[in-house]
């Protein structure tokens, strides 16, 4: 990894544009600003074309023979297969609007990660090959050949975009970055250029269930290690539920939750949620993985690594499924499991057990977020809730890309903080709901290797969190998205240190009041309550 | 190159005009054959862009939520910006379309040594609604010409258009107004260091027409003026499939006449299809209610899957040692 | 082939009626453009039938030309308009055009309707003659 260069060096710079045009300013391979190559083990494991092992940082990408032709086909093909792409190569009118929406151009001031010209990239090729006047006119209707250069460009730029809708929601037309970084990503694996962070999950999701790679005895072992912790903390002790046959529900939340702190802690807190309100349901090894990093591959893969949750749903025999708290996880679950893998007809429109709330907004997909679940629980007075056991805890709440932006789940996670804690701040409104700030990792973008342009990408969020931090001593940045807490502590730790990252349920999970436990006097990270029980503070 | 080329392609337009009308009195072809030409093109141009982009599905429902969605029954949900029904869509385009509601959220980034801040930016929004809605009003009025007896909506948008009542023949507001959005769209390029940098010749270009047609049509109504008695005997003959030009109207009508005549021909085979192509947008145009109704993929195929007996088979001694249930033992 | 045809196609038949509308809405519809008739008997008495300047000049400018004339009476007090072939008018809407051009409607207004054209002249004058 890069050497991370200081705050001071990183704030370093501006929104001057180079003084040359963008067509002419080539892209430099900066370390700490991209990520590793693809490994060809792991494009070999999906069967993904041009399986080696490369280097960005190399002259030679080892492309395959007819690249050029693979790409054209392929735009061509796209082309023919989403309107959205044909639509947006063809009306964008550069307004500027998105252009400082982008958290990557607002961190880094790098023109080409203004989400227009990020687009102009491919629409560049676009208008060269696929339109008259950039056939005739070539450089002054805006067209350009494609060279290998055009194709690093794009490696570059489309792996550091995190797809997450801000400009879409900016733009007068609603031209979606996103949707053209994944036309460009699927593209570039048309050639064997995806990054290591992202082809590796995939490859280890594929075969072994989830992106973490944890084959099912680790992942037995690691949720032993937790209900142990529970244990501890509640003198509850609960019965891991994986595999089961015949039960109501199955849980699929992110493979993280399962794998690594904070991620943990919000596990625990679904299992402590599911003991105390006596749910039958069963969780999946198989079916590990609710994120799904295919989806900053290609279509096909994204729906490859998806089908697993409705077949494992179908093997078991439950009635529905419900969702842990992930970003990405959700927009696809919202806006592509369905289409991709339905019809779910084997299974029956979710019904909370508890509270008999239908939830038809989900009569299709037959999956429940589990913030939906939990704050029909709560509206229902169906557990019972100590939110002083928080009130060392100054709280906001960042709204995950996807959730906000490609879904519209913007109360639920709030009303359920509101409830377990006392102090919850808002940040800026500029900052939140569908106008969130990225984390600046999401999309596969947090591997180690681009630290820089994933604080740089992170810093517009840091910013809002510093604000509410100074304000209002906020110390805890709640969400509902595994990539966010994998990602922030390290992007709280350079930009605002003092503020920690945690779950939705973790924060649920310590205001839980269980039956039958013991007076809690350790949170769930099994640090002391401040004015609880024996915390004689010494 | 990007200002200077389009910049002297309009200006090409206008001597063209004027010397074709003008010196060598082409009026047939600048008064009849390129005006048809023209709107054949537009009509057909436009018919045909959309179609082209009819002909790719939209496999996913893709729209960009920018409020609440529908869930629990006690959360209220934003109809308009997370739309679940058709007519909550139809309430979200409208906004869209008639008053650029994206556009309205614009915020501006600033960046003071180590701190961000977003400043609301409603400049842009106001300089496009005025350009927008005001070029929508001139075109209405000037179906004065190309109706008989004209109808009441018109005159009435005349009436509200010049209520001001200022000099002879009456200002239109909507004639300062379109300028002066031409003016700072235009100017919003070449000042703003960023915009200017994305900008492209096709950018350009149909802002120096729409300003030469607006500066000659102005011309032609406060300075040169021309009888329009005979420009209506003219507009009417077209309109009626009976086309006749009338010689002695003056040359300044020709060269509004052909740049715009130019600006519908250009219009379908560039940027200005976004007018079409709002209408198409599936972040915009779809409701968000793909969890509670299947969103069909035509192209939907089947793809290679790793089973649960593949990964049971791979992992079954493992699975056995934690105790988890096989299907085969 | 086309992916939601209906709404599409439902669109583009509303774009189609709304751009052509000039056409298809003036089928038999359209009244023939107005005779401007000259036929008044001040003018049927004149031994040379010409107005102050060219028609083709008052076609074009009389309005500019009716806003000169008010401003020369109202702020500078002139009351006579010498022609450009050296005639002498008296500058009045009243007493000199509408003396010839006594027929209003036929003349005047015929026009003003067919270009839609409302000008605030009559607010004041023209009372003097049948409508």
């Amino acid at each position: 990894m890069a050497k991370l260069p200081k705050k001071e060096e990183l704030l370093q710079y501006n929104y001057q544009v180079p003084a040359t045009d963008w067509m002419d300013t080539p892209v430099e391979f900066k370390p700490g600003t991209y990520c590793y190559g693809a490994k060809g083990k792991n494009l070999e494991a999906v069967g993904f074309p041009n399986a080696r092992d490369w280097s960005p940082s190399e002259e030679d990408w080892k492309l395959p023979e007819d690249w050029k032709g693979t790409v054209l086909e392929g735009i061509a093909d796209r082309l023919s297969k989403y309107r959205s792409f044909r639509l947006f190569m063809d009306i964008c009118v550069r307004c500027g609007a998105c252009a400082d929406k982008c958290h990557f151009y607002i961190g880094s001031g790098d023109p080409k990660n203004m989400p227009v010209l990020r687009a102009e990239l491919l629409r560049s090729i676009y208008r060269r090959y696929f339109t008259t006047s950039g056939k005739l006119l070539g450089r002054l209707a805006g067209a350009r050949d494609l060279t290998e250069e055009v194709i690093k460009e794009w490696w570059y730029y489309f792996f550091q975009c995190t797809e997450c809708r801000r400009c879409s929601v900016y733009c007068p037309y609603g031209i979606d970055q996103a949707e053209i970084t994944m036309m460009g990503r699927e593209l570039l694996n048309l050639l064997g250029l995806n990054t290591d962070w992202i082809s590796g999950p995939v490859a280890n999701c594929y075969l072994k269930g989830n992106h973490v790679g944890l084959e099912p005895q680790t992942i037995m072992s690691n949720i032993e290690i937790m209900l142990e912790d529970i244990e501890t903390i509640t003198g509850k002790k609960i019965e891991p539920r994986f595999n089961r046959k015949g039960a109501e529900i199955l849980f699929v939340a992110p493979s993280g939750d399962l794998f690594a702190d904070p991620g943990i802690y919000t596990c625990m807190g679904y299992l402590m949620l599911f003991e105390q309100i006596g749910l039958d349901y069963t969780m999946s090894t198989y079916a590990s993985e609710g994120g799904n990093f295919g989806f900053f591959t290609s279509n096909e893969m994204a729906k490859r690594l998806n089908a697993k949750i409705y077949a494992e749903a179908k093997r078991l025999g439950v009635k529905w499924i419900l969702g842990g708290e992930c970003g990405h996880m959700w927009r696809v679950i919202n806006q592509y499991m369905d289409t991709w893998n339905g019809p779910a007809d084997f299974l029956e429109v979710p019904v909370s057990p508890i509270t008999g709330t239908k939830f038809t907004n989900a009569a299709s997909t037959k999956m429940v977020h589990i913030t939906e679940f939990t704050a029909d629980l709560i509206y229902h007075n169906k557990i019972k809730l100590d939110p002083s056991r928080n009130d060392h805890l100054r709280v906001t709440f960042h709204d995950s890309c996807n959730t906000a932006r490609g879904m519209g789940l913007l109360e639920e996670p709030r009303y359920i903080l509101q409830k377990v804690c006392n102090h919850f701040y808002e940040m800026p409104e500029e900052t939140i709901r569908e106008k969130t700030l990225c984390c600046g990792s999401g999309a596969g973008l947090n591997a180690g290797e681009n630290m820089e342009m994933r604080l740089r990408g992170g810093f517009p969020r840091a910013n809002a969190v510093r604000y509410v931090h100074e304000r209002y001593g906020v110390n805890v940045l709640a969400n509902i998205c595994a990539i966010d807490r994998a990602a922030f502590p390290a992007l709280m730790n350079y930009w605002v240190p003092g503020v920690e990252v945690m779950g939705v349920h973790e924060l649920l999970g310590n205001a839980l009041v269980m039956d039958g436990e013991i007076e809690r006097t350790m949170d769930l990270r099994m640090r002391p309550l401040p004015g609880k029980g024996d915390d004689d503070d010494v | 190159m990007k200002i200077w080329a389009p910049l002297l392609a309009v200006l090409a337009l206008v001597i063209i005009a004027w010397l074709g009308a003008g010196v060598f009195e082409w009026t047939s072809l600048f008064g009849i054959i390129i005006p048809y030409t023209a709107f054949a093109i537009l009509v057909l141009g436009f018919i045909y862009r959309v179609i082209k982009w009819a002909q790719s599905p939209v496999p996913f429902r893709i729209p960009t939520t920018c409020g609440q969605q529908e869930s629990l029954p006690w959360i209220k949900q934003d109809k308009i910006e997370n739309p679940s029904k058709t007519w909550e869509v139809v309430g979200r385009m409208a906004l869209e379309i008639l008053f650029f509601r994206s556009l309205f959220r614009n915020t501006q980034t600033e960046k003071r040594e180590d701190k961000l801040g977003f400043g609301s930016s409603k400049w842009l929004w106001l300089g496009s609604l005025v350009f927008h809605w005001s070029m929508l009003i001139i075109v209405l009025r000037h179906l004065r010409y190309f109706l008989y007896p004209v109808p009441a909506f018109v005159q009435g948008l005349e009436k509200l258009d010049g209520f001001l009542q200022v000099g002879v023949p009456v200002l239109y507001l909507t004639d300062v107004f379109v300028v002066l959005g031409i003016t700072y769209l235009f100017l919003r390029r070449v000042v703003i260091p960023q915009v200017k940098y994305i900008s492209l010749a096709a950018d350009y270009f149909p802002l120096f027409l729409l300003l030469g047609i607006a500066t000659s049509g102005i011309l032609m109504r406060y300075g040169l003026k021309v009888d329009i008695a005979s420009v209506k005997d003219f507009a009417m003959s077209l309109v009626t499939f009976k086309p006749q030009v009338i010689p002695e109207i003056g040359t300044i009508f020709y060269v509004h006449l052909f740049l715009v005549s130019s600006l519908v021909a250009y219009f379908p085979w560039s940027k200005l299809m976004h007018a079409g192509g709002i209408f198409m947008s599936p972040t915009r145009n779809l409701a968000n209610n793909s969890r509670a109704v299947r969103h069909i993929n035509p192209w939907n195929y089947e793809v290679k899957t790793h089973t649960y007996e593949e990964y049971e088979d791979e992992f079954r001694e493992k699975m056995r040692k934690v105790g988890l249930p096989l299907e085969r033992e | 082939m086309m992916y939601n045809g209906g709404k599409i196609i439902t669109g583009l038949i509303i774009f189609a009626l709304i751009i052509t509308a000039p056409f298809w809405l003036n089928i038999g519809q359209a009244d023939e453009p107005p005779e401007i008739s000259l036929d008044t008997p001040v003018i049927n008495q004149l031994s040379e039938k010409e107005c102050i300047e060219s028609a083709e000049f008052m076609r074009s400018q009389h309005p500019q030309l009716l806003n000169d004339w008010r401003d020369q009476v109202v702020r500078e007090g002139k009351t006579v308009y010498t022609s450009s072939s050296g005639k002498e008018y008296q500058i009045s809407l009243d007493n000199t055009c509408l003396q010839c051009h006594s027929n209003r409607s036929e003349f005047c207004d015929a026009c003003h309707a067919y270009t839609s054209v409302d000008p605030y002249c009559w607010d004041c004058h023209g009372g003097g003659i049948a409508k």
